[in-house]
């Protein structure tokens, strides 16, 4: 069982990512389960939500505790909210940001998770320039796609196709190719 | 139609899908998807022939349903947590009258401390109302549960409550398969009510009832909820030969076989309970699991032949009896009785604390040596409760508790689980 957990704030498209993500996985003839944590139900509150994915029924109802796979997206978390505790070595995680990882603070994550990997998308930014707003979600879920290889970019577009209108959904599907070219050319390994 | 979707949107699809022709309602987290979505399915004409209305509060909501059911029409509303215990006196009267809504609780914890997550102390409250009590365990279990509710509460014109863990299932999107309306009409036939208040032949309904005739009409609630013991097995049967999968019914029980000890809880705990259940028995350890889909009536024969073989039992269950412990365990309890079968109680999820598999390996290996204790609450801080106590014991004007509580645990949802 692949496991995701996807940290934001309240009004980020969180519970959003996570239920695209599921959707991807559905498509794909995968079984998946998506559900948020709430903290606190206001904009701005750092918020959680989790998506397993497996080839059989998945009956497990616990928090993502020992996740393969995290999603930031808002740094600003990073020295608020323990992250990336349970991560496994062989973790691989997504952040928004345009910093570079020691600017995060995270310079020594590839010496921790030798297995692993990380990578910066500028979601926000992508955000802005395809669909006109700060909400990095798809950006992310495409550069997940990329890094992970777990499920295909078509899956996180037909998914994103399902949740928007057409137009947004086209918007939001821009942003997300352009994340997947981004982690693709910037080299990183796949997890 | 399979699809994956959240939990709330199918329950409204399938209640849907049991054309009721009043739906009344008031929002209250976590419920409050199922009703926006239904809303939205009547405003669009695509749930025909139905009302939706939009009420002052839950007492209005159970009270508009109580009067549509009278003028025979299928009604349906949702609730949970402070919202069902606004409507008590109403759900009371719903039972009492032998009226046939059916109504979905978003399971939630009940204030003060107020709190919006996942517990069963809502329902539970309810337990004694009259009402049949389902709880599903899936998604797919809930929408299935909600076909089969109309059919039983008008068969036996007792009202039905299907209960479905708030947030866990009312907001996770996992697959569903939402059955066609052919299908659903040829399970749930036109409500035939056994009475109608119609101004063309009038009758009265709720009458003053004295000392002479209570408890004749107080039994026959309980007769009726004793014919659902043999009718929710039946419905469940027709329900799997119909649409091709187990759902409902009174009771589930997983690898019971051999089982020394035997783990009963209720709704969606068990998914989890069930994946510990098999780790374990992957090291040879004789678990198993009974979860409790009908609650009301209480399925003691069902429960006593389950249950009877293992050497103890450990209930799990989202709610407290303040001052004696568990609920669903005295229950469990009382369907035992006279066989040598200690049966545990587990307090866990209050509030939404995450009950985890490695807290119930836990517990359940600790039930396996005889070392856990009658009352457990799960994953207690036990720090905290003493710094609070001492405090209690060593200064008079100690402050509100759980004010002190929060300031001792620092930043709130800094951590995980």
């Amino acid at each position: 069982m692949f496991q995701a957990r996807i940290h934001g704030r309240g009004g980020q498209g969180v519970v959003s990512a996570a239920e695209m993500l599921s959707v991807a996985a559905f498509l794909e003839g995968r079984h998946s389960q998506a559900f948020p944590s709430f903290g606190s139900e206001r904009m701005g509150a750092p918020v959680m939500a989790f998506c397993r994915i497996d080839d059989k029924e998945i009956r497990l109802r616990e928090p993502v505790m020992k996740p393969d796979a995290l999603i930031i997206q808002d740094p600003t978390l990073l020295h608020q909210v323990n992250l990336f505790q349970g991560l496994s070595e062989r973790g691989c995680v997504v952040v928004n940001s345009s910093r570079d990882l020691s600017e995060l603070g995270l310079g020594d994550f590839r010496r921790e998770h030798p297995g692993g990997n990380v990578v910066i998308v500028p979601a926000t930014e992508l955000a802005l320039q395809y669909v006109g707003r700060p909400l990095p979600n798809a950006a992310l879920l495409g550069g997940f796609s990329a890094l992970s290889g777990l499920i295909k970019l078509e899956s996180i577009e037909a998914a994103i196709r399902k949740k928007f209108p057409p137009k947004v959904a086209e918007a939001n599907i821009n942003a997300a190719r352009a994340a997947a070219q981004a982690v693709t050319q910037s080299g990183a390994a796949p997890c | 139609m399979l699809k994956q979707t959240e939990g709330s949107q199918a329950v409204a699809e399938a209640v849907a899908l049991c054309r009721p022709e009043v739906i009344c309602a008031y929002p209250i987290t976590p419920q409050t998807h199922i009703v926006e979505k239904l809303g939205q399915l009547v405003k669009n004409a695509e749930l025909e022939h139905c009302e939706f209305v939009n009420v002052e509060s839950e007492f209005a909501a159970l009270s508009v349903a109580i009067g549509a059911s009278a003028t025979g029409a299928r009604a349906y509303t949702a609730t949970a947590s402070q919202g069902l215990l606004f409507m008590a006196e109403a759900v009371y009267n719903a039972s009492g009258l032998g009226l046939p809504i059916v109504m979905t609780i978003g399971n939630r914890a009940i204030g003060a401390p107020i709190n919006i997550w996942n517990d069963q102390q809502d329902s539970m409250s309810m337990r004694d109302a009259g009402w049949i009590q389902l709880y599903a365990e899936t998604n797919q279990e809930a929408v299935d549960l909600h076909i089969q509710a109309f059919r039983l509460a008008e068969e036996l014109s007792v009202p039905v409550m299907v209960c479905m863990d708030g947030f866990i299932l009312t907001h996770a999107y996992e697959r569903v398969d939402v059955p066609g309306q052919v299908d659903v009409d040829r399970f749930v036939p036109p409500f035939a009510p056994r009475q109608i208040l119609d101004p063309q032949q009038p009758v009265t309904i709720g009458a003053m009832v004295g000392p002479e005739a209570f408890t004749e009409v107080r039994y026959l609630a309980h007769y009726r909820q004793m014919q659902a013991l043999w009718m929710i097995p039946e419905l469940a049967e027709e329900f799997e030969e119909q649409f091709g999968r187990a759902s409902g019914g009174l009771i589930h029980p997983y690898r019971t076989e051999g089982a020394r000890t035997l783990v009963v809880s209720l709704g969606s705990v068990n998914g989890t309970i069930k994946d510990v259940v098999d780790e374990m028995r992957d090291e040879e350890v004789a678990i198993g699991s009974v979860s409790i889909c009908s609650f009301r009536p209480f399925p003691m024969k069902a429960l006593k032949l389950a249950l009877q073989d293992c050497r103890r039992v450990v209930v799990i269950e989202k709610s407290l009896a303040v001052g004696i412990g568990g609920i669903v365990s005295t229950d469990v309890r009382m369907a035992l009785a006279g066989l040598d079968i200690p049966v545990y109680t587990v307090v866990a999820g209050l509030g939404g604390r995450a009950i985890t598999r490695a807290s119930l390996q836990e517990v359940f290996d600790k039930a396996a040596k005889n070392a856990l204790q009658r009352l457990t609450f799960l994953d207690l801080k036990h720090d905290v409760i003493h710094r609070e106590i001492e405090r209690l014991e060593s200064t008079r004007l100690s402050g509100p508790i759980a004010e002190n509580i929060l300031r001792e645990l620092g930043v709130v949802a800094d951590h995980i689980g």
